[in-house]
């Protein structure tokens, strides 16, 4: 993930954020949905019941009507046997919806000695009237259900449903309602005027009910027997509760029970009634007959509506994730594509190759700034090189001209003193450890003439060539003005006018002179504002030498210096330095300082002037180690050996 | 002369050869049960569709009963008839003088129950005392009415046919049934068991067997081997019925959809599996139940005292003895 490509991020955060939204937002409108329809649908299911049950008990309310009538008749009045006979079928006659119609007496109620009497008229099959009287040895009607559950109820009252007698598919239900008469005010029963109704008509109100797809209605008796349902197997055959038996449904059992006893709501169920899929049972009463009306809705078509909407706006929302995909890879490769040929041009320039050509982007956004700015970069490294390796090329030749002039300057200095013909009378030793910029240290030493040794160290104030020049110019000049065989003070004065004269750059040098005499070990010596040479006298510490005041050289014309003496012994020798022995530094700033270099030459005072040399040298260097000479190092060491 | 002498040879000659059909030839029987098809009846029905009579050498017709072919009346004019009854009603008919004889008796006990709502204040069999009663007509009734008249109980006697609405409406406390029967009918119009007070007529001592297999007595004698291979049959049917309830409810239903009978898989799954209490199989063999004399002479003695019969037959002539070496 980390590795991944910006445009890799940019799809994968556009589109989980888009996808969390759109399926938060689907979510929501679902659950919505779906609920608005149950609603819709509860509020359908209590309406439509409403209906059809309002539409059935207007029907059986006509129905009991007729009976009634004719009970509280029979009730009230005395009659014949021959008025009676005549009765049902006028009930039957003249009300449409009446199949069949009895007016059943108690035995002997009617006609003593005659056990059964009960006239009994139907409508055949071909819509004829038939009248019998119904009543024999294999037909007490006294214990048929339409007779004996008013009688012992004592109120009128709705049978089962039973198909008819004739064997038909017709179902019929029967109200019967008792009548009675008041002998010496006691009411004694004494029939009932039943009327049979076919249910077809019922059955064809409920089985025209459909909800969806396979949404239907069914209507349960008394007993929970299914009167009507589209499974007609079940119909009179079933029951509510032998389905809940069946189907091992206490649930069911108890909506059936809540069903007869009247009740009315909507429950939902798993699975049942026939549906092996969740559905929806409202139900609502009959209450003159005491029967159930239910409407059963499969949930799955109750939502499908929804569903087929929730998948076009799945359909939709997928379809737009994958527009927006391809929008934002598209918008991602735009950004991306350009900074990926940049990227590849900034590798290429990073490797050094600043001719690489960026690509061409025209763009005013933040790429196109971005892009321009790396062209600029681009340009100014490589002026910036270019400058750079003229710059160098140049700082080489003036670096190998140096080196060229410092080893110009260094061949003017004596390498070996030139083998003196029968003079082992002294020693002398120089060496200059010259600093990496050429410097302006410089000895000498020579001999004026058999018996004198002229020798001199000085060091020009500045660094490099102007400071070099100076030094060749003020060795050439010593060595010149010293051979005339002047004194020292008169050889820095002339020196001093001539390097006065020509001056303009105000360069000025100290040095320290002298002129030993082979012959007696007197020294003559002068200073010119240079460092205080060491003398190491025969058996006694190395001291300072008493040097003459004087002014550097090169700085003031009218300067007068001093010649002074002292007497060498064999054996005694002296050390002329610059000061950058005393001033070199080691890593923590610190100089080498005079105490140091004291400390050295008195370890060493025995050997020989070489040595010495060497010794001071080492000394120094080993203290400065890891810190660049800035300065030239001189020693110079003259020893009397004696004759 | 000649020609009547060889007309009398003719005669006995397909005479005999009659004999020979009917040595060789299955014998045929027509069976009637008592009732309309039920799984009260499952043994019979099974016996025929898996071929078990058929199996013995019988070749047997099951008719449809119910209350148009009351079997006791049938067997009077049927040909080879057989049928079930209960042994009240059939010691009642030959009291009355149809000579019918049991042949084997498949219900050993009783299933006949008195049954009442807690709701309406009865909870042992004394509170019915002066409590509305449903009990069916004629031999039906006398085991309870033995009860009420032992235990000097007032009961006001509703007549009761075939349904138990009146007893389900509130029209009577008590209403008659039988345990594989009306209890389930109850149970499935929505009451439940523990709303009930049941009683067993057999737990208060009126334990009388119930469904036994009759002919007539002509019908018998013509050939006792066949009516005898015919009870073992029927006990293997009832043997394979409990064995294999599933494919015994599918042949039930088959005749009970035939019929256009008003009832359903699970009562009649209630009804068959209450019939395997009350149907004792002999262990091994599947030979026939046997009534025992005890049993007759109580329900006998029971319809003397009721009135319905004024002389009590002999056993003897009564009950046929399939286990007694009648069978082959």
């Amino acid at each position: 993930m980390r590795n991944r490509g910006l445009g890799f991020k940019l799809i994968l955060f556009t589109l989980s954020g888009t996808t969390a939204v759109f399926l938060s937002a689907f979510l929501y409108f679902y659950m919505s949905a779906k609920d608005v329809v149950k609603r819709y649908v509860v509020r359908a299911a209590q309406h439509l019941t409403h209906a059809t049950a309002y539409q059935i008990e207007s029907m059986l309310r006509g129905v009991e009507k007729v009976p009634t009538n004719y009970a509280a008749l029979l009730s009230a009045g005395n009659y014949e046997a021959e008025d009676i006979a005549t009765l049902p079928e006028r009930m039957v006659s003249a009300n449409p919806e009446i199949y069949g119609a009895a007016v059943a007496f108690e035995p002997g109620a009617m006609t003593a000695g005659n056990h059964y009497f009960a006239p009994y008229c139907y409508r055949k099959a071909d819509g004829c009237l038939a009248n019998v009287m119904l009543g024999h040895e294999s037909y007490h009607y006294f214990t048929m259900d339409w007779y004996q559950i008013p009688k012992e109820l004592n109120r009128a009252a709705w049978t089962e449903p039973y198909y008819d007698e004739g064997g038909g598919n017709m179902i019929m239900a029967s109200y019967s309602v008792p009548f009675y008469k008041e002998r010496q005010g006691e009411k004694r029963f004494q029939g009932v005027v039943g009327t049979d109704i076919a249910l077809f008509g019922l059955q064809e109100i409920v089985s025209s009910i459909r909800l969806y797809k396979s949404g239907y209605a069914f209507l349960i008796s008394r007993n929970g027997v299914f009167i009507t349902h589209p499974d007609s197997s079940l119909i009179m055959t079933n029951s509510i509760f032998s389905i809940a038996d069946e189907e091992n449904s206490s649930l069911l059992r108890s909506i059936g029970k809540d069903m007869i006893r009247g009740g009315e709501q909507m429950v939902a169920l798993q699975s049942g009634l026939l549906l092996t899929s969740k559905c929806l049972l409202y139900y609502a009463p009959l209450s003159s007959i005491g029967w159930s009306l239910g409407i059963v809705v499969s949930e799955d078509e109750l939502y499908e509506s929804v569903h087929q909407l929730g998948r076009a706006v799945i359909l939709i929302g997928l379809s737009g994730v994958f527009l927006m995909t391809i929008i934002v890879m598209v918008i991602a490769r735009h950004i991306t594509k350009p900074l990926k040929d940049l990227s590849a041009t900034t590798v290429e320039i990073a490797r050094g190759n600043l001719n690489a050509a960026l690509p061409d982007i025209h763009r005013d956004d933040e790429i196109g700034i971005l892009a321009r700015s790396f062209e600029e970069m681009r340009l100014a490294l490589k002026e910036y090189i270019k400058n750079l390796t003229a710059t160098t090329a140049a700082k080489e030749r003036i670096e190998s001209e140096l080196k060229i002039a410092r080893n110009i300057q260094m061949s003017f200095l004596p390498k070996a003193f030139p083998p003196l013909p029968g003079k082992k009378s002294m020693e002398i030793a120089a060496r200059l450890e010259p600093a990496r910029e050429i410097g302006g240290d410089l000895y000498d030493y020579s001999l004026i003439d058999r018996n004198h040794l002229f020798f001199a160290v000085g060091d020009v104030s500045d660094k490099g060539i102007p400071a070099a020049l100076f030094m060749a110019v003020t060795k050439t000049l010593l060595k010149g003005i010293a051979e005339t065989g002047m004194d020292p003070s008169e050889i820095l004065r002339r020196c001093n006018v001539e390097l006065c004269g020509e001056n303009d750059s105000m360069m000025f040098v100290t040095v320290f002179c002298a002129i030993l005499d082979l012959r007696t070990g007197r020294l003559k010596y002068s200073n010119a504002g240079h460092e205080h040479p060491i003398i190491i006298r025969r058996g006694a510490l190395p001291e300072y030498l008493q040097v003459p005041d004087g002014f550097f050289l090169g700085v003031e014309e009218e300067s007068r210096y001093q010649t002074m003496e002292t007497q060498l012994r064999p054996g005694d020798k002296l050390i002329v330095y610059t000061d950058g022995v005393t001033e070199a530094m080691n890593a923590a700033g610190e100089l080498y300082s005079h105490a140091n270099l004291m400390k050295t030459i008195l370890s060493c005072s025995s050997l020989s002037v070489e040595e010495i040399a060497a010794e001071i040298l080492g000394s120094v260097k080993q203290y400065s180690s890891g810190v660049s000479q800035a300065d030239d190092i001189t020693v110079l060491a003259v020893s009397l050996t004696g004759t | 002369m000649k020609t009547i002498a060889i007309a009398v040879v003719v005669l006995f000659t397909l005479a005999a050869l009659g004999n020979v059909n009917a040595d060789q030839g299955p014998i045929q029987f027509s069976f009637v049960p008592q009732w309309i098809p039920q799984a009260q009846f499952a043994g019979y029905y099974v016996a025929f569709e898996k071929g078990f009579y058929a199996k013995h050498g019988l070749d047997v017709k099951v008719l449809r009963g119910g209350p148009e072919r009351p079997s006791a009346e049938w067997l009077k004019t049927a040909d080879s008839g057989l049928a079930t009854m209960f042994l009240s009603t059939a010691i009642s008919e030959r009291a009355k003088g149809t000579r019918l004889v049991n042949i084997g008796q498949i219900l050993s006990k009783s299933s006949q129950l008195l049954i009442a709502k807690k709701s309406s204040g009865i909870s042992s069999w004394r509170d019915i005392n002066g409590k509305k009663a449903g009990l069916w007509g004629a031999e039906l009734s006398i085991m309870p009415m033995a009860l009420f008249r032992r235990y000097g109980l007032q009961v006001n006697v509703i007549p009761q046919t075939s349904t138990v609405n009146l007893f389900l409406r509130g029209g009577v406390d008590v209403v008659s049934a039988m345990w594989y029967n009306e209890y389930h009918t109850i149970l499935s119009a929505g009451v439940e068991p523990e709303d009930l007070v049941v009683f067993h007529l057999s737990d208060l001592g009126f334990n009388v067997p119930e469904d036994g297999i009759y002919c007539l007595e002509s019908t018998y004698n013509k050939d006792p081997a066949a009516c005898c291979r015919f009870v073992k049959a029927s006990l293997e049917g009832w043997r394979y019925a409990f064995e294999h309830e599933k494919e015994a409810l599918d042949i039930v239903m088959k005749y009970v959809n035939e019929a256009k009978i008003a009832t359903n898989r699970q009562h009649q799954k209630w009804m068959l599996e209450h019939m395997r209490e009350v149907i004792d199989l002999p262990e091994s063999g599947g030979g026939p139940a046997v009534l025992k004399e005890e049993d007759y002479l109580a329900v006998a003695s029971e319809l003397m005292v009721s009135g319905l019969i004024d002389n009590i037959p002999a056993f003897s002539d009564f009950s046929k003895n399939c286990d007694a070496g009648n069978e082959k």
